[in-house]
């Protein structure tokens, strides 16, 4: 399988991602390259198997509904790129 | 000093002939003299290292020291410890200061043990030679022209050099056993959910297990029943009875079933490395094991499988790196997609970048059954080939890796070349067994050899068993770098 430019344009934009013209050439070349790897695959026969998510056969445990965090607001903002007035600050989203 | 074992090291501090201060002074006057030339460590942060010193000082005083009381463990720098910058290797998070602890932290926090400083790594683990990392490349401490491997480089190459008394690590796909081995270390990659992964910066969560580095089996032991146990805030960690996994060191190994998968002594293999294993083996069988011929058949497939499933949950893990609540934020920007977009951008490397790509495409709409599902029902069939083989044997042994150690920047243009060097690791992770590397020799070019043994689910008291004894007829794992 070999990936076309518009396709590594299509993932980068799904992904957050912008790339300049020149690493999406090589993202190209790259991912194909890698996609070769994985087509190896492509031939197991698979019919009836039941895919695996996780090593252990567990399922999610539900708990108490009561509150376990404590308030750490200051501290955690004080993590951000650029806050206001105790928000996050963003460009404008909404006119 | 900076020789001794776990044990040793306790002892010395218990009896008083030295301090938990002088003891962290010795590893950060070692690392400041030899980090320069090594870059293991990230970030050293004397003060806080040494406030920790301090209290177990009067703790071991009080008579109330446990097992690692006083003793400097460097961590990965994927845990999150409060206070202490916390950057996964990546520009993303140079500057993160992280807000609270892992649970790997924490237990060892109430150890008593020492937080020596956070060690190199691959971006975001993502990496077999610790090459990825922002903070540029560990050199290997046996040859400073070769990597260490990776994801947990630093940390292998920190051991190796005695630049802490032992260490932490994280295992998706061969990240603690690579690295082990091409150090000349030992290291253990726990059944998964046996080692919380709560604080630990998520890579590909089906796959991610946190486990000890060390110079020996006896320290691997001490650092695990440190490290295990059930966390509620990680939904994968297991709840099981508390087990010492140093109570079956001393036992014999005589009838153990080693099991050798004949995939694992195919094409691929370099000589010195199949010779180094070949003559291990030999010495288990002088200690009273016999041999089994077992087969893998489907573990050709896992680096297909895992360049699937591990980019798929990356892609997802790592949808939280926005440039809004924490991490890099371009310095220029449009609107808000913009925004992310170049964030994303400039904080992220190539490597983490195109796992992100292959990743977001797999799961994309067209092509999630014939790659994701795909990939989920081939690591069935992986999984259930060990399941097969442990009918037979006890353990299975094999190489950990391919070659030893390879040259810095020989594989830097070729992603498929580095993922290849994974071959013998990554079926363990997707089939969530433990794993461990133990040295076992070294190749011509004097660079040390792993011996891998895979063990069956929760069986890691018995590979330590295992490990051990070789360890007490061999003196592999005591071999020093020169010039450390």
């Amino acid at each position: 399988m070999s990936l076309t430019l518009d396709d590594v344009h299509k993932v980068a934009r799904l992904a957050r991602l912008a790339v300049s013209a020149e690493e999406a050439q090589l993202a190209q070349s790259q991912l194909t390259n890698i996609f070769g790897l994985i087509a190896e695959m492509q031939a197991v026969d698979t019919q009836g198997v039941a895919p695996m998510s996780h090593a252990q056969d567990v399922t999610q445990r539900l708990r108490e509904d009561k509150i376990t965090e404590t308030n750490q607001r200051e501290l955690l903002l004080s993590l951000a790129p650029q806050v206001e007035k105790g928000l996050y600050l963003v460009p404008q989203v909404i006119e | 000093m900076f020789n001794s074992s776990l044990q040793q090291l306790a002892a010395a501090l218990h009896s008083k002939k030295i301090s938990s201060i002088e003891l962290t002074q010795l590893f950060l006057d070692r690392i400041a003299a030899l980090n320069p030339k090594l870059n293991a460590y990230i970030t050293v942060n004397p003060e806080l290292s040494l406030a920790q010193a301090r209290a177990a000082d009067v703790r071991i005083a009080a008579g109330k020291a446990v097992a690692l009381t006083g003793i400097p463990i460097a961590q990965k720098d994927i845990f999150c410890a409060q206070g202490w910058r916390t950057t996964c290797g990546s520009k993303m998070l140079h500057n993160f200061i992280a807000p609270y602890d892992a649970h790997v932290i924490s237990q060892f926090n109430q150890a008593g043990a020492i937080n020596l400083g956070k060690t190199n790594m691959d971006e975001f683990a993502m990496g077999s030679s610790n090459e990825t990392s922002y903070f540029g490349p560990v050199k290997n401490p046996w040859d400073d022209s070769k990597v260490p491997g990776g994801s947990s480089g630093g940390t292998a190459a920190a051991v190796a050099a005695r630049l802490c008394a032992a260490a932490t690590g994280t295992d998706t796909g061969g990240s603690i056993r690579q690295p082990a081995a091409l150090c000349g270390i030992s290291g253990l990659k726990p059944t998964y959910g046996v080692v919380s992964r709560y604080g630990m910066i998520a890579f590909a969560s089906s796959l991610d297990q946190a486990g000890p580095m060390a110079r020996s089996a006896e320290d691997l032991a001490l650092l695990l029943n440190v490290m295990a146990g059930y966390d509620e805030r990680d939904s994968t960690s297991l709840p099981r009875a508390t087990e010492d996994y140093a109570r079956d060191l001393g036992k014999s190994l005589a009838g153990l079933r080693i099991g050798l998968p004949k995939e694992f002594f195919a094409q691929g293999l370099s000589n010195e490395v199949a010779q180094a294993v070949e003559a291990a083996i030999a010495e288990y069988k002088k200690l009273g094991a016999t041999v089994v011929d077992i087969s893998l058949p489907n573990s050709r497939l896992s680096i297909p499988v895992y360049y699937v499933l591990a980019p798929a949950e990356a892609s997802s893990n790592l949808s939280r790196f926005d440039g809004v609540r924490y991490g890099y934020r371009a310095p220029e920007y449009g609107n808000l997609a913009d925004m992310y977009e170049k964030s994303r951008a400039q904080g992220f490397g190539a490597e983490v970048k195109r796992r992100i790509m292959i990743g977001t495409y797999v799961l994309s709409h067209g092509y999630y059954d014939a790659y994701y599902l795909q990939a989920q029902k081939i690591r069935q069939l992986i999984a259930q080939d060990f399941v097969e083989a442990f009918q037979h044997c006890d353990v299975i042994m094999g190489p950990t890796t391919p070659t030893t150690a390879f040259n810095l920047g020989e594989k830097g243009d070729d992603p498929v070349q580095m993922y290849l060097s994974d071959i013998y690791t990554i079926a363990v992770n997707l089939a969530g067994l433990p794993g461990m590397s133990i040295p076992a020799g070294f190749g011509s070019n004097n660079m040390p050899i792993g011996l891998q043994i895979i063990g069956n689910y929760f069986d890691e008291a018995h590979m330590l068993n295992v490990a051990h004894q070789y360890q007490q007829v061999t003196d592999w794992h005591s071999q020093v770098p020169q010039g450390i």
